[in-house]
């Protein structure tokens, strides 16, 4: 968990309950696929794409660029995103091939339908950003959740979990390229620390045994 | 490490063989071959060392590398005796050498007196099995004291007023202070409470082979590959090894205890990595499976004599699972805490760890503690407050704002035990195997429920006078899932209503023993890893003293 994940809260408590599943249902692949997200995110002639078509990559992409935006910091763009989802479903995420196989082609006639005639990648920021509103189930008012088939997660709830998880993974373990992910959240990439750590400990006078002595009589 | 190990032959009868190596099992293995046993650990998980662990995330997550695996081992979960139970992932567990003690946060509190005999205090409860234990407090203190010395717990004794008489300091200081020690004790001094430095179960000091805790930060879920935090892998395994008598089996898992036409335990049939088939023969059997796996073995044991799962003629072998009732409150503050830094829990307080029931209205009590245990992803899915965008620039912020900027209060309590809360046999669901999988049947009582929301209630209290920027929380919800496994082969003097006496001792199979959570009578109040450990060392005290009378071999 879990407890570390907090393991505790991570598979025990429901709120993270469909990432835990997700995260837990996927093996050894994800740690291949890591390591080929920052290889291939530093390769200077882009890779190939093992399950997308670089059409596809392209929207997929677009999207993940919205679900982490690049802004004054790195976002799921620089941490090379795609390439993850794309080796995730070629290998241990094959079982979610189906949901972007049928999401994809669905996005697009959402798009088409709001904005006739144009791409999810050539739209604007904003306009993106009201496409996936109109798909994502945790906005206040979607347009209809996407094809819930029993036991099946929706397009976009799947997409930005491996987003997520392909930003934040240990850089020092493949993915989240140059630790781009860890630069965002204001994690050291070093692995052994010393106290103080932060700024309510950093002026701490010591154990003051007499202040619970003192209640005791 | 393993050079200096014996290999006993599967024909050969050793004195004991101890199925499973986690925080019971390591302390027997290390206990009886000091006493001049022969003994083979027999564990079902693979012999990873420090060396093995790593620091990444979804290895730890997703691929179950140091615990029971839902594929491998799935199971399935049920609320009551009435239902049929479906699969659904319902425990967690370590399986590897050293067990669960290898990932866990090493929160290391005693019980107090109280927990041995609080059903005489407070009477029967209906719909529940609350006991008194067989032994008190003060038959297990010199045992606690043990377990701080020999495998290394820090902290402050008599810094809480309310904690148990002890004989001994600690060993070595407590850890340093985290942010969220810091605003915890502060906030809960201006509540008028008494927080206090956490006893944990991680060298604040080095010792012989092992390092003080460098505050990697990759703690509860995770491996330390420094030795700080005392695992049984970290420490008693490897004095066992010393010892030259003992042999750890690891990748061999249990699923038989063998017993002959007398009703003795006359070994245990284990496959090895490979799925052969193996007898291993034993003089005495122990088993340190846990909560879960200990009383499934012997309802996979059942056999002509005992129809009903081996040494289960109370029919309490798998019942009055306790779970401790609990969750979290969360915070975010101003200014970086970094609590990602070190390991999780440097305060605590036990103000309400008895709570006088006729005044707050239901049976409970329990202990808080500020923590941060969260990794980067697992923070990302669960550390954030629900109304947080779940993704975009808002959601980016939120993460890069409050990554550092959270901590959580952890509210521990007491769990009673029900006859039905169990784990038995699931009739249809097979293991990889192809051995019946686990089922698991829980429903709270409605105290623990009560108990959990009042907790929370504290924790909010105690977050507003720490100043926090913003506290929430979730009301307690029936639990689903496991990872404390208590009770389920409960000690007591009565053979119709335990399955083992005080000594460790099945009532009903003179040579085979258990110990680890299914021992326990009581919950305590969130934290049983200490208490399994001095139970450890002390029914090892207990079985070399029958060995040595003659009183277990036939």
């Amino acid at each position: 968990m879990s407890e570390s994940v907090s393991r505790r809260q991570f598979l025990s408590q429901g709120i993270s309950g469909l990432s835990a599943a997700w995260v837990s249902a996927h093996l050894p692949a994800m740690v291949a696929a890591a390591g080929y997200a920052r290889q291939a995110a530093r390769s200077a002639t882009p890779p190939k794409f093992q399950f997308f078509t670089s059409e596809q990559a392209a929207e997929i992409d677009a999207i993940t660029a919205r679900i982490i935006p690049t802004d004054d910091m790195p976002g799921a763009r620089e941490a090379g995103v795609v390439y993850f989802i794309d080796r995730s479903l070629a290998t241990f995420a094959a079982d979610d091939q189906k949901t972007y196989r049928e999401g994809l082609p669905e996005l697009q006639a959402r798009v088409s339908e709001m904005f006739p005639g144009a791409k999810f990648s050539g739209l604007t920021a904003e306009q993106q950003d009201e496409v996936l509103h109109s798909f994502d189930e945790g906005s206040k008012s979607p347009r209809r959740p996407f094809r819930a088939r029993p036991g099946a997660q929706n397009f976009f709830e799947t997409l930005r979990q491996h987003t997520i998880s392909g930003f934040l993974i240990d850089p020092d373990y493949g993915g989240n390229d140059s630790g781009a992910g860890w630069k965002v959240i204001g994690r050291e990439r070093e692995h052994m620390f010393q106290a103080p750590f932060g700024y309510y400990d950093k002026d701490y006078p010591g154990w003051d045994a007499a202040a619970n002595e003192a209640e005791k009589k | 490490m393993t050079v200096d190990q014996p290999k006993y032959k599967t024909s050969e009868e050793v004195d004991f063989i101890i199925v499973g190596s986690g925080a019971a099992g390591g302390i027997l293995a290390k206990q009886l071959s000091t006493n001049g046993f022969r003994v083979v650990v027999l564990e079902q998980g693979p012999y990873l060392t420090e060396a093995d662990f790593t620091h990444n995330e979804i290895e730890i997550l997703a691929e179950d590398k140091l615990t029971n695996h839902p594929k491998l081992q799935p199971n399935t979960f049920r609320k009551t005796p009435q239902e049929k139970a479906k699969p659904q992932r319902a425990l967690v567990y370590g399986r590897c050498v050293g067990g669960t003690s290898v990932h866990f946060t090493a929160n290391f509190w005693r019980f107090h007196e109280i927990d041995f005999i609080e059903r005489s205090k407070v009477g029967p409860i209906p719909g529940t099995t609350f006991a008194d234990w067989p032994i008190t407090y003060a038959d297990l203190e010199p045992y606690y004291t043990k377990v701080e010395w020999e495998i290394g717990v820090s902290g402050l004794g008599g810094a809480s007023p309310f904690d148990p008489p002890r004989s001994k300091p600690y060993p070595m200081p407590p850890l340093p202070v985290k942010a969220s020690g810091v605003l915890f004790e502060r906030a809960a001094r201006k509540m008028g409470w008494h927080p206090f430095p956490a006893p944990m179960a991680i060298l604040s000091q080095p010792r012989p082979g092992r390092s003080a805790c460098i505050n990697c930060g990759f703690c509860l879920g995770f491996g330390c590959e420094v030795g700080a935090k005392s695992s049984s892998l970290a420490t008693a395994i490897r004095m066992a090894e010393k010892t030259g008598r003992c042999e750890i089996r690891p990748n061999s898992y249990v699923h038989r205890i063998e017993a002959d036409a007398n009703g003795r335990a006359v070994g245990a049939t284990y496959f090895d990595e490979k799925r052969n088939t193996h007898l291993q023969k034993a003089k005495a059997v122990v088993v340190c499976a846990n909560g879960a796996e200990t009383p499934r073995l012997l309802l996979l044991s059942a056999n002509k004599q005992f129809p009903d799962g081996l040494a289960n003629s109370s029919g309490y072998v798998g019942k009055n699972l306790m779970l401790n009732s609990g969750g979290n409150v969360y915070a975010q503050f101003e200014h970086p805490l970094n609590d990602y830094k070190g390991f999780a829990v440097s305060r605590i307080m036990h103000d309400f760890y008895e709570l006088d029931h006729e005044k707050v209205g239901f049976y409970g009590g329990g202990g808080l503690d500020a923590r941060f245990d969260f990794t980067p992803i697992s923070f990302a899915f669960g550390g954030l407050p629900p109304d947080t965008p779940r993704w975009g620039k808002e959601f980016k912020s939120a993460l890069a704002q409050n990554f550092n900027r959270t901590l959580e209060i952890f509210c521990h309590g007491t769990s009673l035990p029900i006859e039905d809360n169990s784990f038995s046999l699931d009739p249809e669901l097979k293991d990889a195997w192809g051995l019946p999988a686990l089922r698991m049947t829980y429903k709270d009582h409605p105290d623990d429920l009560k108990l959990a929301n009042w907790m929370f209630a504290r924790a909010h209290e105690l977050l507003e006078a720490a100043g926090a920027r913003k506290h929430w929380g979730f009301p307690a919800q029936e639990a689903q899932f496991a990872v404390h496994l208590l009770g389920t082969c409960r000690m007591g003097n009565d053979p119709k209503t335990s399955v083992i006496n005080a000594d460790h001792r099945t009532h009903d199979v003179k040579n085979l023993f258990l110990c680890d959570g299914s021992s326990l009578v009581t919950s305590g109040r969130g934290q049983p890893t200490m208490t399994i450990e001095a139970l450890a060392f002390r029914a090892a005290d207990r079985i070399t003293a029958l060995a040595k009378r003659g009183e277990i071999s036939a």
